[in-house]
């Protein structure tokens, strides 16, 4: 879907920086995106039904009044620990036949500063950034708002990125 | 099984099948799992301004879009086809710590006396929507990665720097509930 004169308008920075990248070579269509789109339903539902979406689970866990949402994100590591190093260790490949990439981060101090600011913005607002999606989904239409503000705040970080310590 | 669905479901369902997601994204289409990044494209797409950081073939990058647009669906249908018809149940001492802050609604999975749609233009909503949402969009991408991107993702993939973030997040969302939220609560009564 993409044109080759369209292509050569955008410079892309820096790849690695995008940091949830496609990395399949084949192209696909507007129709083949609706993979993600039912990925993403199936994970919107889980969202809701294991009420991570809640911010009274947000609130329980950095209470530590419940063992939920620990339950919850330390099951999702493990089973994906184990499934990337299956991965890994068969040589998996994708759907298109393509190897499967991974992408080493590096470290900066960004990850210390911006994960405390995202820190306290999650304990506020009871939601990371696919709770907020779901959340609006499942009704609470005010969130618009904190999802409006998370794309401000997203743009004034890329804004000003360079004046910030990394 | 209908029933079973429409209860709440225990951390070890919904943790596996969040785990799932990992080897789904990476085997249909060799896609690194991450939600922040839409926000990151959505910029990108609407105002890139000249930005570098903006400045990039966000088109190449569309399926995180359907993938957010999804979850916003899978939202709707979670809590309209699905739902759970008993009240949530909230750990007791989570709840009298809330309700000695001033939370009265215990009804749903947020409190409506925060985040109704009634409470956007007040106090409640500058701080509660605008500046905690702020906060989530900026150090996400601060941090280069939200909870999927870095705390499932990243430590899927045993890195270092997203343990960080992660530890970070959570120093963050400690001191944001234990120090933070008392002041705010007091600020809003």
């Amino acid at each position: 879907m993409i044109g080759i004169v369209e292509k050569e308008e955008f410079v892309v920075e820096n790849p690695m920086e995008c940091e949830a990248p496609n990395e399949q070579v084949e192209n696909e269509s507007v129709s083949g995106n609706l993979k993600y789109l039912v990925l993403g339903v199936l994970f919107g539902i889980v969202f809701v039904k294991a009420e991570i979406i809640s911010w009274f689970r947000i609130q329980e866990m950095f209470r530590l009044s419940s063992f939920h949402m620990y339950g919850v994100i330390g099951t999702a590591v493990i089973v994906g620990a184990i499934s990337v190093s299956l991965i890994k260790k068969f040589n998996i490949k994708t759907l298109a036949g393509e190897k499967v990439a991974f992408h080493p981060k590096t470290f900066n101090k960004g990850q210390i500063y911006g994960g405390l600011i995202f820190g306290l913005g999650w304990a506020i607002t009871g939601a990371c950034p696919g709770p907020l999606f779901a959340q609006i989904g499942s009704g609470f239409l005010a969130v618009i708002v904190t999802l409006l503000s998370a794309i401000a705040g997203t743009w004034v970080y890329g804004k000003f990125k360079y004046s910030f310590p990394h | 099984m209908l029933e079973i669905i429409k209860q709440p479901w225990p951390w070890y369902v919904a943790g596996v099948l969040i785990g799932l997601t990992v080897p789904a994204l990476l085997l249909v289409g060799n896609k690194s799992f991450g939600v922040s990044s839409s926000l990151r494209h959505i910029c990108a797409a609407c105002l890139p301004a000249k930005i570098p950081f903006f400045s990039y073939n966000w088109k190449k990058e569309i399926w995180n879009l359907f993938f957010v647009a999804g979850i916003l669906i899978g939202g709707f249908v979670g809590a309209q086809l699905l739902s759970n018809p008993e009240p949530l149940q909230i750990a007791e001492s989570t709840r009298t710590q809330l309700a000695a802050l001033g939370v009265q609604d215990f009804s749903g999975l947020m409190p409506n006396d925060i985040f109704g749609v009634d409470q956007i233009f007040s106090l409640k909503g500058l701080i509660f929507m605008v500046i905690g949402g702020f906060m989530v969009g900026f150090g996400t991408r601060y941090a280069g990665g939200c909870t999927s991107g870095h705390a499932i993702m990243g430590l899927s993939n045993l890195q270092l720097p997203s343990l960080i973030a992660t530890i970070s997040f959570m120093i963050g969302g400690f001191i944001s509930t234990w120090i933070l939220l008392p002041y705010i609560f007091k600020l809003i009564a």
